[in-house]
């Protein structure tokens, strides 16, 4: 298999050995992505001298001694909302097309450290708005599985880059489904983190009570490598959680005999295409050989998600936008009145989706409306908790679809903002319940797109997550 | 369900959006739409639900009062539009 298609487990242990060094693992990495990017599209900003520089250091460094950690030397894409000093942050928004960060996000910060080599800034829809990664004024991504297809979003490019050899592992972020649906998109693992795991300083504020940063992989063992690394508390974001970080490679277990699955039913409606329901049906099966108790579970208020989460997204994304006024930084358009300055730069600068969704948190928010629209979804938001908790009583993870279809077509639902909205509504409930899920690759449908199946536990127990579906891949091999 | 062309646009002066008239059309239509869908959360029963004000049980978040190093001020004008001396500029607020 070539360099660029190996997991970064399998790279460490040739670095180990000798066998290539960090400059070949780059160079391999770079040249598939001037091969295909062309037609896939991951990158907003490929770091190519720079991280070439980067791995000529550090192979010099480790010939001097340096010890070769799990993922040193490991080429890693980052969604282009996470800082990383001297290099442009775009959000894939005209608004920020010339900005460059000032500072290196946390995670950056522990990644840099680790000696993992930045290879590029990935494409997503605008400030993380969006399903299918086709809201980027940069152009679209593609599926690498299948071009007329589009890869999920909003974390589509850190999703496509990792299918195609583009990079080893990534960074994507999860508001409502970003990192779990382009994960599954493309055949690849994703995980979002319990809420306040780990730290967002540096990460651009899309909906801050929802936002999580988390990997993007080829296989489990890689995801738990990169959890070891970005966790953990940081006195830079409020919102983080003083709690132990446990080595995550312990969880990494072939056995789920006496864990409790539970089955949402709300969950496995009509609007699922019949082949992922048989993809979850053989996923259960697999588990029940191998020893787990799987059962039925209700989450009645399931169907409140999708309302509940698009009065708060938006109302948070209302309010965070605001700062991009062409003032401190920015692309800016003239005028000689203030507030002319700021309504043409908004104008010129932000995109469709990103528009409306302003417009939809700036209306609920409004004056007579707070307590119909805000009070009422944040009263649904802890409904949806309770079902969580409830089920958690008696269930170590719930097991369901992360997406009710398949990779849908290239343009399929620009047109129809709902019917996009739609698409996310089994990703969705996990974000305003603040629990942690992975999306891990359960197969191919006949037209060989690929089926991601969602697994969801309680807070801060990613540990669970991890074990099943590192079980569930040892018995299948169907990651890659 | 559409929100009307006057609604639109207090909206939009509110979120500092000078949307044109195309947009006001279609943006009044699909806001609409959203908003017909979301209607569905009055089916639910909330009455006595304390609200989720944030998801995990934190309080005030206090830190030490002590000075650290900030950001340069050469760098954080780097990326401003417009400055002058070690200011941002912007157009004329007070006549």
């Amino acid at each position: 298999m070539e360099l660029a298609e190996l997991a970064a487990h399998e790279i460490h242990c040739l670095l180990k050995k000798k066998e290539v060094s960090v400059v070949e693992v780059v160079d391999a990495v770079l040249t598939r992505i001037d091969e295909v990017d062309d037609n896939i599209g991951a990158f907003i900003t490929v770091n190519g001298e720079g991280a070439q520089r980067e791995a000529l250091r550090i192979d010099q460094e480790i010939s001097r001694g340096r010890e070769i950690l799990p993922l040193t030397g490991i080429p890693v894409a980052i969604k282009d909302l996470i800082c990383i000093k001297g290099m442009k942050t775009t959000c894939a928004s005209r608004i920020l097309n010339n900005f460059y960060s000032p500072y290196d996000a946390t995670v950056i910060e522990k990644l840099r450290e680790a000696g993992t080599i930045f290879i590029g800034k990935t494409n997503m829809d605008e400030f993380a708005m969006g399903s299918s990664t086709e809201n980027s004024c940069f152009g679209i991504t593609r599926n690498p599985l299948n071009p007329d297809t589009v890869p999920g979003g909003s974390s589509g490019g850190s999703a496509a880059a990792v299918a195609a050899g583009e990079a080893i592992i990534a960074l994507g972020s999860d508001t409502g489904g970003s990192i779990r649906q382009p994960a599954a998109f493309c055949g690849v693992v994703g995980l979002v983190p319990t809420y306040g795991l780990v730290s967002r300083f540096g990460l651009v504020a899309f909906a801050s009570s929802l936002d999580q940063i988390g990997p993007i992989t080829r296989d489990v063992r890689d995801c738990a490598l990169l959890m070891n690394l970005i966790c953990g508390y940081d006195p830079r974001d409020s919102t983080s959680a003083a709690t132990n970080i446990p080595d995550y490679t312990d969880s990494l277990l072939n056995d789920v005999r006496e864990v409790k699955i539970g089955i949402p039913k709300q969950y496995f409606g009509e609007e699922v295409d019949e082949e992922v329901a048989e993809a979850m049906r053989e996923a259960m099966a697999l588990f029940k050989r191998h020893g787990a108790k799987i059962e039925n579970v209700s989450l009645p208020n399931t169907e409140y998600a999708i309302a509940t989460y698009y009065l708060i997204a938006t109302a948070e994304a209302s309010s965070n936008l605001a700062r991009y006024d062409g003032v401190g930084y920015g692309q800016r358009e003239k005028s000689d009145n203030i507030l002319e300055m700021y309504e043409k730069t908004r104008e010129a600068g932000f995109g469709d989706e990103v528009k409306r969704r302003i417009m939809l948190g700036t209306y609920v928010l409004s004056a007579g409306y707070y307590e119909t629209y805000y009070l009422k979804a944040q009263q649904a938001r802890a409904l949806i908790r309770d079902d969580f908790e409830k089920a958690f009583q008696k269930f170590d993870c719930l097991l369901a679809p992360v997406s009710p279809t398949t990779a849908f077509k290239v343009g399929e639902k620009t047109d129809d903002p709902l019917k996009m909205y739609l698409s996310d509504i089994f990703t969705i409930p996990v974000n305003l319940a603040g629990l942690p899920a992975i999306s891990i690759p359960c197969g191919f449908n006949s037209l060989g797109s690929a089926i991601g199946l969602q697994l969801i536990a309680k807070p801060f127990n990613e540990e669970m997550l991890l074990r099943v579906a590192y079980t569930f891949e040892e018995n299948t091999k169907m990651s890659r | 369900m559409k929100i009307e062309k006057k609604e639109v646009e207090h909206i939009a002066r509110l979120a500092r959006l000078k949307l044109n008239e195309e947009e006001k059309e279609r943006f009044g239509r699909q806001l609409g739409q959203i908003l017909k869908y979301i209607e569905k959360l009055n089916e639910l029963n909330t009455e006595g639900v304390e609200p989720a004000l944030h998801i995990v049980p934190l309080q005030n978040i206090m830190r030490k009062d002590e000075v650290k190093d900030s950001l340069p001020v050469k760098d954080a004008l780097a990326n401003a539009p417009a400055t002058k001396g070690k200011y941002f500029k912007v157009p004329r607020i007070i006549e």
